[in-house]
């Protein structure tokens, strides 16, 4: 099956702004943005929730923590207790880096592993961009069409009107 | 959106376009390798020949083939361990520290800086593996149920909250690197011409798009990174300390080891990262992303650091004389006269006085004064490791057992190569990857450009706010 878009493509992150704002007031749905880097409020005038990545990452992390003093304690505390050094066989202080550090492994590969699914990213020799050129300087704003729904010239107009450097019209095989 | 002060230098030179980021990055990638590229990895690969000889006679003949002696059981290789370490730790105070901390100038020596961490930790793990004797036993140090019973790895030892430590840091630097570099392997993967570069960019790029809701999580997860991984490289340095400070050797047993020590690793990080970007620009033509600015704030970096550890110096030698233990005493009198007196005045000198000359302007601002003093401070650091280890050993309790250490030429030959291997890998990365975060710096790029870039006349990067309250 074969979608149609329309992208729009912008020059500069203000613009794009602010188009963005226009576009999504005159009641048309953008289906995504393409940007060569991070642009800092654009989660607002696009409506993009806050990522809950941050909960992933710490439960990952509790689970990291609870797991390291688990082992820890089960290992030295139960499983073959020993003296060392004069210390309690379940020595806490002495448990803490090791606990520190699976904590941040666990933190950190939890949050980056949901981030890929969640983001799709895989390494794959195929790619679905729209236009090569928002890697690099520009900024795309695609826009889905549907068919006999969609005025298309009311829809170029409004992206030119609001700064559009260009509108084109891409298939995309989903 | 984003408002700097007009005072403020411009982080990038030469009004560059979002464009002329792209190419200025991409073309070294895209290029033939240049022949001075190519001699340097020639060298870098007689180093690695070189390091991958001492490690076979050192894994044929056992660590015989070292300079070590009953006395002194540590000697080139700890002190090897500890100065890569350290060196890595610049890469990620300056993504993860510098980034919480909002300091725009990182982004155009993030990408380098956090590769040097990840080469200089594979040349430090390659010393305590080695000296291990036998390395293919290496995975005894996890905690796995073994053949002789249950009988655990002993976790109360700073020895394995290194092996951990070390393995986080590495993975987690290694996984912040990449998630940076996604995106601009994107880049590269979209202009590639060649269907091999185009089908192996694309595979690293991970299908990478650059879609809004994708950069807000990359955000995210490069924030909650930077969070973790800023207390994880003070942990690093603060446990590599403790495998001294644990101990109950006169001159390793203090408590103020942790702090001097990722102060110490602050320091001679930055002044790698130094001695590799003023290479790097240069070759590369890179002087618009990595200018005098950015060479200015990370000599105040050094300055700050290059004191903190003076100041640790003079505190440990006031310390020793406080605590009136005469082995105490004694070890500081012994590093200071002893007979490795030229190596504790050479870490005196290289680490003490020489970034001093960090206070004037010019100085700072010079790139020939910035690359000879960096090059004294990674000598300063080396000799410092070396000074902390071998002279608080090779005196002990007993004068009987007094020895000295010399290093065989296998012990040279490991450091050595260790230094090829670190810039073969360094310079195959400068050559296949973009040495700089492209889509940070073009982030940046509206408000610290030198001159600013209104691709429509009318539009201004600073007007934003007048030009949203005009068109409401």
């Amino acid at each position: 099956m074969t979608k149609k878009f329309v992208l729009g493509i912008y020059d500069d992150e203000d613009v794009l702004l602010q188009a963005i704002e226009n576009v999504r007031a005159a009641g048309t749905n953008i289906y995504e943005v393409f940007s060569p880097y991070p642009i800092h409020g654009i989660d607002d005038v696009l409506g993009i929730k806050r990522s809950r990545l941050p909960i992933v990452a710490f439960f990952c992390g509790l689970f990291g923590t609870s797991f390291a003093l688990w082992m820890q304690i089960w290992m030295l505390g139960f499983d073959w207790p020993m003296i060392i050094g004069g210390k309690p066989h379940i020595a806490l202080p002495a448990f803490i880096p090791v606990t520190f550090e699976l904590t941040v492994l666990c933190a950190a590969f939890g949050m980056v592993i949901t981030f890929f699914i969640v983001t799709k990213l895989k390494p794959s020799f195929k790619v679905n961009v729209f236009d090569k050129r928002s890697t690099d300087d520009k900024f795309v704003m695609a826009i889905e069409v549907k068919e006999g729904v969609t005025n298309m010239p009311a829809l170029n107009d409004l992206l030119r009107s609001n700064g559009a450097i260009e509108v084109n019209e891409k298939e995309v095989i989903k | 959106m984003q408002h700097v002060s007009p005072i403020r230098e411009p982080l990038v030179t030469g009004g560059k376009t979002y464009h002329d980021i792209t190419e200025d990055v991409c073309r070294q990638v895209e290029a033939k390798p240049n022949i001075r590229w190519a001699a340097a990895l020639a060298v870098a690969l007689v180093g690695l020949a070189i390091f991958i000889y001492s490690t076979y006679r050192t894994l044929w003949y056992g660590i015989g083939e070292w300079g070590l002696n009953k006395t002194v059981g540590w000697a080139w290789d700890i002190t090897n361990f500890v100065w890569w370490v350290g060196i890595g730790h610049a890469g990620t105070l300056i993504s993860a520290i510098l980034l919480l901390f909002r300091q725009k100038w990182r982004t155009s020596i993030n990408r380098a800086a956090e590769a040097m961490t990840i080469f200089a930790v594979i040349c430090a793990a390659m010393f305590p593996v080695l000296h291990m004797g036998r390395p293919w036993l290496a995975y005894w140090v996890l905690p796995l149920p073994n053949t002789f019973g249950s009988l655990w790895v002993n976790f109360n030892s700073p020895l394995l909250w290194d092996v951990f430590a070390i393995s986080t840091y590495f993975s987690v630097s290694l996984v912040f690197w990449y998630i940076g570099l996604i995106p601009d392997f994107a880049t590269i993967r979209d202009r590639a011409t060649g269907p091999i570069a185009r089908r192996a960019y694309a595979f690293l790029s991970f299908g990478w798009t650059g879609s809004a809701k994708a950069w807000s999580r990359y955000e995210t997860v490069s924030l909650i990174l930077a969070g973790l991984a800023t207390p994880l490289v003070l942990s690093v340095h603060t446990i590599v300390s403790m495998d001294f400070a644990t101990s109950v050797i006169p001159g390793w047993h203090t408590t103020i080891f942790p702090p001097y020590f990722v102060a110490g690793a602050i320091f001679s990080g930055f002044a790698m990262v130094l001695t590799l970007m003023i290479i790097t620009r240069k070759v590369f033509k890179l002087e618009d992303y990595i200018t005098l600015e950015h060479v200015e704030s990370m000599n105040k970096v050094i300055i700050l650091t290059g004191s903190i550890v003076g100041v640790a110096y003079i505190t440990e030698f006031f310390i020793a004389w406080y605590s009136g233990v005469e082995y105490e005493q004694y070890a500081f009198i012994n590093r200071a006269t002893g007979p490795y007196w030229w190596a504790y005045w050479a870490m005196m000198t290289c680490n003490v006085i020489t970034p001093q000359l960090f206070w004037f302007r010019t100085i700072r601002r010079s790139l020939t004064a910035t690359f000879i003093i960096t090059i004294f401070v990674n000598i300063g650091m080396w000799f410092e490791r070396f000074v902390i280890i071998v002279t608080s050993l090779h005196r002990d309790f007993l004068p009987s057992s007094w020895a000295m250490f010399s290093p065989t030429i296998i012990d040279i030959g490991i450091y050595v190569g260790t230094i090829g291997l670190f810039f073969t890998l360094f310079l195959l990365f400068a050559k296949f990857f973009p040495v700089i975060n492209m889509a940070e710096v073009k982030a940046i790029l509206k408000s610290s450009s030198e001159v600013k870039h209104h691709p429509h006349g009318t539009m201004h990067g600073t007007d934003k706010d007048s030009h949203t309250n005009t068109h409401p």
